[in-house]
C-alpha cells in the first residue's frame, strides 16, 4: 500500500494528533495544556491544508485558515490571558493517577481503532484510515474531561473533542459544508467567551476554580 | 563464506575499537555546548590504558563472580556489537540471535553487573543493583514493543531482514516507526545511563544508578566494564541507525559498498553523538521515581506506534 | 488393550511396574523404621532409579504408538484403564527427569532426619511419585480421581511433616481445602463429559459428541479444577503457604512436577477428551494466565522468605504456561494449525524447563536452610564463600528462570514471544491488536523475574553475611551436589539443544493439534516458521561468548598483567561499614512494592523516634486473600452456625426429626 507522499504526511500528522491527545492526558500544568492544544490546532490546520491540496477541495483551505486563526492563535491567547488573570497555573490534580489514565487511554484507542475499521471501509475518501485516530482523539479528550477536577482543563478537553470531530469530518467526508463549519466555529467561540465569564464568577464565589466546590450547589 | 567471516570479524573489531572514540566525541560535544574545552577525543583510550596498567584492588571477601563478571559483560557486549549490522548486512553471526535474543544478551550483561554489585556487600552496591533492575524491568518490555513494531513492518525479527526491508524498499514515512524511534531514544537513554535517567558523570553516590554498581571495581576490571559501557552505547546507536535510518549499510556480500558504508556509519554516529550531547545538555536528570514514568511514556509511545501500524499501514 | 505379557512388555506395563515398585518401596520403608542409613542409602536412591526408569519409559512412549492395559483393580464394572500416549509420555519424561535429580538430592538431605518420621516420609514420598505417574497414565475417570486423591493426600502428609509448627498445620489445611474444592470441580467435569451414558472411560469420552454448551461447562469446570491445583489466580492462595512449609525436596517436587500434572490434565481434557474447542476459551485462559503471571512475579519481588519467593515465582511461571495454552486455543480455533503447534511447543517446553530450574532452585534453598536453619533472607548473605557448589549451581537455576540466553528459560520465552508476534494473522480484529500488547505483559513478567532472581541470589549468596552465625554454614554433601548437578545440567542442555528437544516434543504436538511446529533450521539453529522470520543458535551464542571471554582474559594477562591486591572494600571511603548496611530483602523489593502497592495490603510498623526499643516490621500481603477468601470464610462460618441451630441437645427434637423424615418418605415414595 504505497500512498502518495502528501498522504503519508497526513498520516504522520494524524499520528501526531493522537500523540498530543495522550500528552494532554498526562500534562500536569495548565500552561502546558494550552500549548499542547495550540499544537493540536496547528497539526489539524496543516493536515486539512494538505488534504485540500492533494484532493483539490478548495473549501478545505478556508477551514484550515479558520482553524489556524481560531485554535492556534485566538483561543490559546485568550486562555493564557485568563490563566494570568486568575493565577491558576498550578499543578492540576487528576482524579485517578496518571499511569492508570494512560492504560485506560490505550484501551480506548484499541476500542476506537476497532470500531472505525468497518466504518472507514464505507467512506470514499483517500484518508479514511485516519477515522480511527479521530475517534480515538474524541474519546481521549472525553477521558481528559472526566479525570480533571479544575475548570480550565475541562474546557480544553471539550475543545479538543471538537478538534477530534473536525478531523473525523475532514478525513471521512472531506469536511462539512462551509456554512455548518462557520456555524460550529461561531458557537464554540461564543461558548468559550461565556465560559471565560463563568470562570471569573466561580472564582469570586468559591475563591478557587476547583469544581469540587460546585457540589455545594445542590439541595440539602 | 570466508568473505563473510572476515567481514564479521572486521565489523566486531571495528565496533570494539571505535566505541571509546564515540564516548570521546560525545564528551567533546558536551564541552562545546557548555562553553569549555574538552580533553582530546582519544582520552578514553588513554584512560583505558592507564586502568589496564594498574594493580587490581579487590575486597577481601569478593567472590570469583566479582572477578568473572567484567569479562562476561565485555563478551556479551562484543557479541551484541557483532550481531548488529553497522557496515555490512547479513553477516555469519546474525542468524545466531534476532532482536529478541539481543534484548536477552543485554539482560544477561545487566544481571551479571547487578550481581557483581551486590557481591561486595556495601550499601551502594545493592542500591545500584536495585535501581538498575528497576529501570531495566520497565525498559525491556518497551524495547520489545519497539522491536515488535519494526518486525511487524518487515515481517521478521531478524535484524538483517529488517535492515534490508527498510534500506532497500521504497522510501516511505511510517508514523509507527516515528513513534518507535522516539520510544527507542528514550529507552536507550535509560539503558545507557545517560541524562535524564542517570548522570554518567555524577560524583554523588545517592544519585547514581550505573556508577554505583561499579564503585568497587578498579584497574583492568574497571577498564573492561568502561569499555563494555562504551560498546553498549555504540551498539544501541548502531541499532537505532539500523532500525530507523539504515541507508548506507552494505547489502549481503556487497564488498564494494563497504567504504561508502563505513563513511555513512561514521557520519551518522557523529550526528547521533552530537544530538545526544545536545539533548543531554538541555535536560536535567529526573528523580529516580520519575524514571518509571519516563519509561512508561516510552512504553506507551511504542504501543501507540504498534497500534497505529495496524490502523494506518496494513 | 494388550494383556499383560512378561516377554515383551509395553511401555504402559513398564510404567505400571515402576509405580508398583515405588509403592512397595514406600511400604517397605515402614519396616525399616529403625535404620536411618538404609532409608537414605537404599530407599531413596532406589526411588531415584525408578524416576530415571520412568523417564526412559516416557522416551520410549514418545516414539511408539499409544499402549494401554486394563488392571484387575477398581470398581466392579469400571476397572482401572491405563494408557500411555505421547502426551502422558512427555509428562513422564518431565516427572522422571526432575524427580531423579530431586530424589538423589533427598537421599542426602534427609540424613539429618530421625528414622521414625523419615520412614513415614519415605512412604508418603513414594506414594506421591506413584500417584503422579498414575494420574498421567489414567485412562478412565475413576482411576484418574483415585490417583489424583492419592497425589493430594500424600502431598498433604508431606507438607505437614513438621506438623508441630502451627503455621505448617495451617498451610496444610489450606492446601487440602483448595485441593478438594478443585477435585470436586474435576468430578463434575468428568460427570459432564460422560454425557449421561454412564461410561466413564476416556475412550468413550473421546468419541462422544458433546454439545457446545456442555463442552463450555466442562471446560470451565476443568479450568477451575486444574487451575486450583496449578495455582491460577484467584485459586493460588495455598501455593505460597504450602510450598514453603514442606521439606525442600518435597517443595521441589510439588513446584516442579505436581503443578505440571494439572497442566497435563487441562491439556488432556481440552484437546483430547473434548471433541470441539471454542474460541473464547482461549481468550479466557490467556487473560487468566497473564494476570497470574504478573500477580505472581510482583509478589515474588516483595517476599522476604526465600521459599515463599520461589513459590510465588512458580505461580508466575504457571501463569505463563496457561497464557501459552490460551494462545494455542486461540490459534487452533482460528484454523491456524501451524501457529497453534508453535505455541503448544513453547508451552510444553516451558513446563519442562520449569520443572528443572524450579527444582534446582528449591533444592538449593534446601541446602541453605539445612546449613543455616534460616529461611528469612534478611538473616542470610555471603553464602557463596561457605557453600560454593550450592551457590554456583543455584546461580545456573537463577539465570535460567530469569530467561537469559543461552539457558533453557530463554528458549521457551523466545518461542512464546515469536508466537505472540504472529497474531496479526488472526481473523478477529480485536484480538489482532490486543494480543501483541499482551505480549508486553509477558515481557514485563520476564523482566521482573530477572529482578526477583537478582534479589534472591544477591541477598542470599552474595554480599556479606548478615549474621555472624553464618560462618558455620557448611556445604552440602555429595548426594545433594549430584542432584543439583543433574538439574543444572538439564537447564544447560535444554538451553543449548532446543532443536532436539522440539523434535522430541513433536509427537505430543501432533497428537493434540494434528500439526507440528515447523523448524526451518538444523541441529544448530532454531527457526520457527522460517529462517528469515526468526532464528536463534544457542551453541554459536555460547561458543562466541566463551571464546571472546577467553580471548579477552588471555590478551589482558599477556599484554598487561594479572596482579591483584586485597584490601577492605572502598565503599566510597566511609569508615564505618557493617554487614547490616546492605539491602535487606524488603529493601531490595521496595521499588516494586511502591509501584504495585495497589495489589497489596501493606502492613508497616515503623519505630517512634523516641522509642527506647525501636522495632520495624513490614509485610506485603496478598489483597485477594482479604477481599475474596475472608468474606467467603465468613459467609461459610455464618451458614454453618445457622445449620448448627439444628443441634439442640434435646432428645425429643431429634426424635421429631426422625419421625418427620419417616412420614415424608412414606408419603412421597408411595406416590
Amino acid at each position: 500500500m504505497t500512498l502518495t507522499y502528501h498522504l503519508q504526511i497526513v498520516n504522520l500528522l494524524a499520528a501526531l494528533l493522537l500523540l498530543i491527545s495522550f500528552a494532554m492526558l498526562s500534562q500536569r500544568r495548565i500552561a502546558g495544556l494550552i500549548t499542547l492544544f495550540a499544537w493540536q490546532g496547528a497539526a489539524l490546520a496543516a493536515s486539512t491544508a494538505l488534504i485540500a491540496w492533494s484532493t483539490n477541495q478548495h473549501h478545505l483551505y478556508y477551514s484550515a485558515a479558520l482553524t489556524l486563526v481560531l485554535k492556534v492563535i485566538a483561543m490559546p491567547w485568550y486562555f493564557f490571558r485568563i490563566v494570568r488573570k486568575l493565577d491558576v497555573d498550578r499543578d492540576v490534580e487528576p482524579m485517578i493517577n496518571i499511569p492508570t489514565t494512560m492504560l485506560i487511554g490505550i484501551v480506548l484507542v484499541i476500542f476506537a481503532f476497532n470500531l472505525a475499521l468497518p466504518i472507514s471501509e464505507l467512506s470514499g475518501t483517500v484518508t479514511r484510515s485516519t477515522l480511527g485516530i479521530a475517534l480515538a482523539c474524541v474519546l481521549l479528550a472525553f477521558l481528559m474531561m472526566i479525570t480533571r477536577s479544575k475548570a480550565i482543563p475541562q474546557v480544553i478537553g471539550f475543545l479538543a473533542m471538537e478538534n477530534g470531530l473536525f478531523f473525523a469530518a475532514t478525513s471521512a467526508t472531506y469536511g462539512m459544508p462551509l456554512v455548518v463549519e462557520l456555524g460550529v466555529a461561531l458557537d464554540v467561540l461564543v461558548g468559550v467567551f461565556v465560559l471565560g465569564i463563568f470562570f471569573f464568577q466561580i472564582r469570586e464565589t468559591f475563591d478557587s476554580l476547583d469544581l469540587k466546590h460546585m457540589e455545594k450547589l445542590k439541595e440539602k | 563464506m570466508s568473505v563473510g567471516i572476515l567481514l564479521q570479524l572486521a565489523q566486531s573489531l571495528l565496533a570494539i575499537l571505535l566505541a571509546p572514540l564515540l564516548m570521546g566525541w560525545v564528551n567533546q560535544c558536551h564541552a562545546w555546548l557548555q562553553g569549555r574545552s574538552a580533553p582530546p577525543i582519544t582520552q578514553p583510550y588513554r584512560t583505558l590504558k592507564k586502568l589496564f596498567h594498574k594493580d587490581a584492588v579487590i575486597a577481601h571477601h569478593a567472590s570469583p563472580l566479582f572477578r568473572f563478571a567484567p569479562y562476561m559483560i565485555f563478551a556479551c557486549m562484543a557479541l551484541a556489537a557483532g550481531i548488529v549490522p553497522t557496515i555490512a548486512n547479513d553477516l555469519p553471526f546474525s542468524p545466531a540471535a534476532d532482536v529478541i535474543a539481543l534484548v536477552g544478551i543485554f539482560a544477561l550483561a545487566r544481571v551479571f553487573l547487578a550481581l557483581a554489585a551486590m557481591d561486595i556487600g556495601t550499601a551502594f552496591g545493592s542500591l545500584g543493583a536495585r535501581r538498575e533492575m528497576l529501570v531495566s524491568f520497565l525498559a525491556e518490555p518497551a524495547l520489545l514493543m519497539v522491536f515488535f513494531t519494526a518486525s511487524l513492518i518487515s515481517q521478521s525479527t531478524e535484524l538483517p531482514i529488517i535492515v534490508q526491508t527498510m534500506a532497500h524498499s521504497k522510501f516511505a514515512i511510517y508514523p509507527s516507526l516515528a513513534f518507535a524511534a522516539v520510544a527507542f531514544w528514550m529507552i536507550s537513554v535509560a539503558e545507557n545511563a545517560r541524562i535524564p535517567v542517570d548522570n554518567p558523570s555524577t560524583h554523588l553516590e545517592l544519585t547514581m544508578i550505573h556508577e554505583a554498581m561499579i564503585l568497587e571495581y578498579s584497574a583492568r576490571h574497571l577498564a573492561l566494564i568502561e569499555w563494555a559501557v562504551a560498546l553498549k552505547l555504540f551498539t544501541y546507536s548502531a541499532l537505532g541507525i539500523a532500525l530507523f535510518v539504515p541507508w548506507g549499510i552494505a547489502a549481503q556480500g556487497d564488498v564494494a559498498a563497504i567504504p561508502l558504508a563505513l563513511l555513512a556509519m561514521v557520519a551518522k554516529l557523529l550526528i547521533g553523538g552530537a544530538v545526544l550531547a545536545f539533548l543531554e545538555t538541555i535536560s536535567a536528570k529526573v528523580r529516580l521515581f520519575r524514571a518509571p514514568e519516563f519509561l512508561g511514556t516510552a512504553f506507551l509511545l511504542a504501543v501507540l506506534g504498534m497500534l497505529i501500524h495496524f490502523l494506518l499501514e496494513v | 488393550m494388550a494383556t499383560l505379557s512378561l516377554l515383551s512388555p509395553d511401555p504402559v506395563q513398564w510404567a505400571w511396574g515402576i509405580v508398583l515398585f515405588w509403592l512397595s518401596l514406600g511400604f517397605a520403608s515402614l519396616l525399616l523404621q529403625g535404620s536411618q542409613r538404609l532409608l537414605t542409602g537404599l530407599v531413596f536412591p532406589l526411588g531415584a532409579l525408578g524416576a530415571l526408569a520412568i523417564a526412559g519409559v516416557g522416551i520410549a512412549g514418545l516414539t511408539g504408538p499409544a499402549t494401554s492395559i486394563v488392571l484387575p483393580i477398581g470398581l466392579p464394572d469400571l476397572p482401572f484403564h491405563l494408557r500411555l500416549d505421547a502426551l502422558s509420555a512427555f509428562f513422564m519424561v518431565l516427572l522422571g527427569g526432575a524427580a531423579f535429580g530431586i530424589t538423589v538430592y533427598a537421599s542426602g538431605y534427609f540424613k539429618s532426619m530421625a528414622a521414625g518420621p523419615l520412614a513415614l516420609l519415605a512412604l508418603w514420598y513414594h506414594l506421591f511419585l506413584g500417584g503422579m505417574v498414575t494420574v498421567l497414565l489414567a485412562d478412565d475417570a475413576y482411576a484418574f480421581m483415585v490417583a489424583w486423591e492419592v497425589m493430594a493426600l500424600s502431598s498433604y502428609f508431606l507438607v505437614t511433616t513438621d506438623h508441630k509448627v502451627p503455621e505448617i498445620r495451617r498451610a496444610g489445611f489450606l492446601y487440602l481445602l483448595i485441593a478438594h474444592v478443585g477435585a470436586v470441580s474435576l468430578l463434575l467435569t468428568f460427570g459432564v463429559l460422560q454425557g449421561g451414558h454412564g461410561d466413564y472411560t476416556f475412550d468413550t469420552m473421546r468419541l462422544a459428541q458433546t454439545p457446545p454448551f456442555w463442552a463450555s461447562v466442562a471446560y470451565l469446570l476443568a479450568l477451575f479444577g486444574f487451575g486450583a491445583k496449578a495455582g491460577l489466580v484467584p485459586l493460588h492462595v495455598w501455593l505460597p503457604e504450602a510450598h514453603p512449609a514442606a521439606p525442600s525436596p518435597v517443595s521441589a517436587l510439588m513446584s516442579g512436577v505436581m503443578l505440571k500434572t494439572a497442566i497435563y490434565g487441562l491439556l488432556r481434557v481440552t484437546f483430547d477428551l473434548l471433541n470441539i474447542q471454542i474460541g473464547w476459551w482461549g481468550t479466557l485462559a490467556l487473560a487468566l494466565g497473564l494476570i497470574t503471571a504478573l500477580y505472581g512475579v510482583i509478589f515474588a519481588a516483595v517476599q522476604s522468605d526465600m521459599k515463599r519467593l520461589l513459590a510465588w515465582s512458580s505461580i508466575e511461571n504457571i501463569g505463563v504456561i496457561i497464557a501459552a495454552f490460551g494462545l494455542t486455543l486461540i490459534f487452533h480455533t482460528d484454523g491456524k494449525g501451524a501457529l497453534a503447534a508453535l505455541t503448544l511447543t513453547a508451552m510444553l517446553y516451558h513446563a519442562l524447563n520449569h520443572a528443572f530450574f524450579k527444582g534446582l532452585l528449591f533444592v538449593g534453598t534446601g541446602s541453605v536452610l539445612h546449613a543455616t536453619g534460616v529461611r528469612h533472607m534478611g538473616h542470610l548473605g555471603g553464602l557463596m564463600r561457605f557453600m560454593p557448589w550450592t551457590a554456583w549451581l543455584t546461580l545456573i537455576g537463577a539465570l535460567a528462570i530469569a530467561g537469559l540466553p543461552p539457558l533453557n528459560g530463554f528458549v521457551s520465552e523466545w518461542l512464546l514471544l515469536q508466537a505472540f508476534l504472529l497474531t496479526p494473522g488472526l481473523s478477529q480484529p480485536y484480538l489482532n491488536m490486543v494480543i501483541p500488547v499482551a505480549a508486553a505483559i509477558v515481557a514485563l513478567a520476564a523482566a521482573l523475574a530477572a529482578y526477583v532472581m537478582v534479589k534472591f541470589f544477591g541477598v542470599v549468596f552474595l554480599g556479606q553475611p548478615r549474621d555472624t552465625a553464618l560462618q558455620d554454614a557448611h556445604e552440602a554433601g555429595w548426594p545433594e551436589r549430584l542432584g543439583m548437578l543433574w538439574l543444572a545440567a538439564g537447564c544447560v542442555l535444554l538451553g543449548l539443544f532446543p532443536a532436539q528437544v522440539i523434535g522430541w516434543l513433536s509427537p505430543v504436538v501432533r497428537l493434540l493439534t494434528e500439526q507440528t511446529m515447523v523448524n526451518d533450521g538444523n541441529w544448530l539453529m532454531l527457526a520457527p516458521v522460517s529462517s528469515e522470520r526468526a532464528s536463534y543458535m544457542p551453541l554459536i551464542f555460547f561458543a562466541v561468548v566463551i571464546g571472546v571471554l577467553g580471548l579477552t582474559y588471555l590478551w589482558v594477562r599477556r599484554v598487561y598483567h594479572g596482579r591483584v591486591r586485597r584490601s577492605d572494600p572502598w565503599d566510597c571511603g566511609y569508615p564505618e561499614q557493617d554487614a547490616r548496611m546492605q539491602d535487606s530483602a524488603e529493601g531490595f523489593g521496595q521499588p516494586i512494592r511502591q509501584i504495585f502497592e495497589v495489589f497489596m495490603k501493606v502492613e508497616r510498623e515503623t519505630p517512634d523516634p523516641f522509642s527506647r526499643t525501636p522495632r520495624y516490621h513490614g509485610a506485603s500481603l496478598d489483597k485477594l486473600w482479604f477481599i475474596l477468601y475472608e468474606p467467603i470464610a465468613r459467609v461459610t462460618g455464618w451458614l454453618s452456625e445457622q445449620a448448627g441451630r439444628l443441634q439442640h441437645g434435646r432428645i425429643q427434637w431429634y426424635l421429631i426429626y426422625s419421625f418427620a423424615t419417616l412420614i415424608f418418605l412414606l408419603v412421597f415414595t408411595t406416590r
